[in-house]
């Protein structure tokens, strides 16, 4: 039950949130900002990575559960999948963006040339940016807690 | 004796790499229609600013499609390697 100092661990519960949401901040602004699904789930997945340095094996395993984690993940790729397959049911080919410009959810439009943009744009790039950056976030955590797995067990 | 012979294979092959990329071409072509196709229609069509996430996400979504689908794959590949051993039998306890 080996775990790192006690001003580590308040300085993570300190960072985790801050960490989460400018992930999530990175995910939301991909159609506006450089990043995306790939890169905000990759930051989100950090701070995870971060609470895994700071606490036990013990505790983490308790707090972050591999089987959420493996729904988590798959249930990204299904909605990523799932965007694409939308446009099917109404008549448009497979991957056709059929909410831009169409009014509703990101729907609205954009004029030419250099502006400030608008959250609620570009139709179904920021579902698929939401969808990526689960499947990431779940992943790349999954990953982090498996290769924590070969470890002994009173080794961290 | 095997180690000399790894060296001088590496250093044959580096060469050969080197001696590939004085041949190449950077910058060039430097006129592509693509690239001014997705500049003028990309904010129309896809009703975004960045371009980026226009070409990534919907002018190349297959490709986006696939790096999803080698990630899940590759977290597969990792779930299957760290799998608990335990006197040939392995669980899933946690």
């Amino acid at each position: 039950m080996m775990r790192m100092s006690k001003i580590v661990r308040t300085c993570a519960d300190l960072m985790y949130p801050f960490v989460v949401i400018f992930g999530w901040y990175v995910i939301m602004h991909g159609h506006l900002t450089p990043g995306g699904g790939f890169q905000g789930g990759a930051v989100v997945a950090t701070g995870a990575a971060l609470v895994i340095v700071a606490y036990s094996y013990q505790e983490i395993t308790s707090m972050l559960k591999k089987a959420v984690l493996m729904v988590q993940e798959s249930t990204g790729l299904l909605l990523f999948i799932g965007a694409g397959l939308g446009g099917m049911v109404l008549g448009f080919p497979f991957f056709f963006n059929w909410l831009a410009n169409s009014g509703s959810l990101f729907g609205m439009s954009v004029p030419y040339g250099p502006n400030p943009g608008e959250l609620n744009t570009a139709g179904f790039l920021p579902l698929m940016n939401i969808a990526v950056g689960i499947e990431v976030w779940g992943g790349l955590t999954l990953v982090i807690l498996y290769l924590l797995s070969g470890l002994e067990k009173g080794e961290a | 004796m095997r180690r000399y012979l790894s060296v001088a294979v590496m250093l044959i092959l580096a060469a050969f790499l080197m001696f590939i990329v004085t041949g190449l071409t950077f910058g060039n072509p430097q006129y592509a229609d693509m690239d001014d196709y997705f500049i003028q229609n990309g904010q129309e069509q896809i009703a975004t600013n960045n371009i980026v996430t226009t070409i990534v996400f919907d002018y190349r979504g297959f490709d986006t499609l696939g790096e999803s689908t080698v990630l899940f794959t590759a977290v597969i590949g990792v779930a299957m390697l760290f799998r608990k051993f335990t006197g040939g039998e392995y669980d899933e306890d946690e």
